[in-house]
């Protein structure tokens, strides 16, 4: 049988999804007979590959290279998964749009005391991503075909619903977990 | 043909009860003319989701989450704000009222700024637990982010206006059972919000007589008590039907 590639990533999250992955254990090995691993954090990949079934996308887009790996992960990928909360809903990193760009770098970057006077990716010719004036959940920049919530979401949810997608089916609806 | 609210109920005079027989679902069931569809229901296991409502404090209708459909109705009528009548036809879980009950709450949750992770409702939270009972798994409309504050003035209460569902709870229990009418709401559409006296900080409040019982009928984190962390607050609302029924009988 011809293995599952998955890619997952982690945009604008803690890496807590990714570590809550890793709480299925064993069970890991089980999927690993199914899957082959194309894009990941501990995957030394550096462009989004061509023809992925299935990626889990972590974290909420928060900045413009964000949006242009996701963007080139739906164009490459059939089933595209918003993997835990920041993804779903926006949760923590979407804490700063009420606040706007300017004044949450200006809070944290450049308050009394500190040496660091510039605030990072907002001069035009910045290396570093720039920040969007929001950070986003996924499905408002893509199309998203399932949704894995939790933050971070359970080991046995993860399980659940990525056999599920390695079978061709997204359960959407059909699974009870809490929202938010 | 459709009676709005329970007015009658605070009628002093009690007028003798009839007793009236409907279908709810395909079920025959009775209650009497004093009762809301959503009480009837209830007698006979037939759950309606609700949030606003609250048994021991007045219906209002605020919400409507309960929404449910009732034939020759050409709206769809709140289940706690409306009495039953002889012959009515009622069914709960068409999926014309469950799509409403769905975008409804997701409306709530895009209206206000609800991080639910670091809440200290979460897990406990009734806009949460309706939006898991409703299958709500991702918000289909653009969230709003509105600049909101958090009165944290009153030494032990304090309420973060990011979270209110705008329910008027602590409204209703503090009019009705405290009656010190502390909370009332200003402002209209979605400017609204709940304010202490008269939009005074809290912690400078002249009436409110620090009992809690806001904290407690709060469905959401909304009000919460000072020193609570993520996910530790529960609140208690079973006191509530029997402090309306001592306080009726004094
Ligand atoms: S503060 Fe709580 S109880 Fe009061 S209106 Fe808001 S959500 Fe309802
Ligand atoms: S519960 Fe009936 S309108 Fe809120």
């Amino acid at each position: 049988m011809e293995k599952v590639k998955i890619g997952t990533i982690w945009l604008d999250a803690c890496s807590g999804c990714h570590m809550s992955m890793l709480d299925m254990d064993e069970r890991l090995l089980e999927l690993s007979e199914r899957i082959e691993m194309v894009y990941g954090p501990l995957v030394d990949y550096k462009t989004i590959p061509e023809n992925v079934d299935v990626f889990l996308v972590s974290g909420s887009v928060s900045t413009d290279k964000e949006m242009d790996y996701v963007k080139k992960i739906r164009e490459n990928t059939k089933i595209v998964a918003s993997f835990g909360d920041c993804a779903v809903t926006g949760n923590l990193p979407s804490m700063r749009n009420p606040v706007g760009t300017r004044d949450i770098l200006q809070e944290v970057y450049s308050q009394e005391g500190n040496p660091c006077s510039q605030l990072p990716g907002m001069s035009e010719d910045t290396p570093l991503p720039r920040l969007l004036k929001r950070a986003r959940p996924v499905h408002e920049v893509i199309e998203v075909d399932q949704f894995i919530q939790g933050c971070p979401p359970h080991a046995d949810l993860i399980h659940l619903i990525v056999s599920e997608l390695l079978e061709g089916r997204t359960p959407r609806r059909g699974i009870r977990t809490m929202f938010g | 043909m459709v009676a709005h609210l329970n007015r009658k109920r605070r009628d002093p005079v009690r007028t003798r009860r009839k007793v009236k027989t409907l279908k709810i679902n395909g079920l025959d069931v009775s209650g009497t003319d004093e009762q809301t569809i959503l009480e009837v229901a209830r007698e006979n296991d037939i759950s309606i989701p609700t949030l606003c409502t609250l048994e021991g404090l007045s219906n209002i209708g605020a919400c409507r989450i309960c929404l449910v459909e009732v034939e020759g109705a050409r709206r769809l009528l709140p289940a706690c704000a409306t009495l039953i009548d002889e012959g009515m036809v009622v069914k709960t879980k068409t999926p014309r009222v469950v799509e409403y009950r769905r975008k409804l709450v997701e409306l709530l949750f895009a209206e206000k700024n609800h991080y639910c992770a670091v809440c200290v409702s979460n897990g406990h939270c009734e806009l949460q637990q309706l939006a898991e009972d409703l299958g709500v798994d991702h918000i289909r409309y653009p969230y709003v982010y509105p600049e909101l504050n958090v009165d944290a003035t009153h030494a032990e209460l304090g309420v973060d206006h990011n979270r209110c569902v705008l329910c008027q709870r602590c409204v209703r229990v503090c009019d009705e059972l405290e009656g010190a009418h502390t909370w009332d709401m200003m402002d209209r559409g979605e400017n609204t919000r709940v304010v202490t006296d008269m939009h005074q900080n809290w912690g400078e409040s002249k009436t409110c007589t620090e009992c809690g019982k806001c904290v407690q009928v709060c469905p959401t984190g909304a009000l919460f008590k000072k020193g609570s962390a993520v996910g530790e607050l529960e609140k208690e609302t079973e006191f509530l039907p029997y402090l309306k029924v001592m306080r009726e009988e004094q």
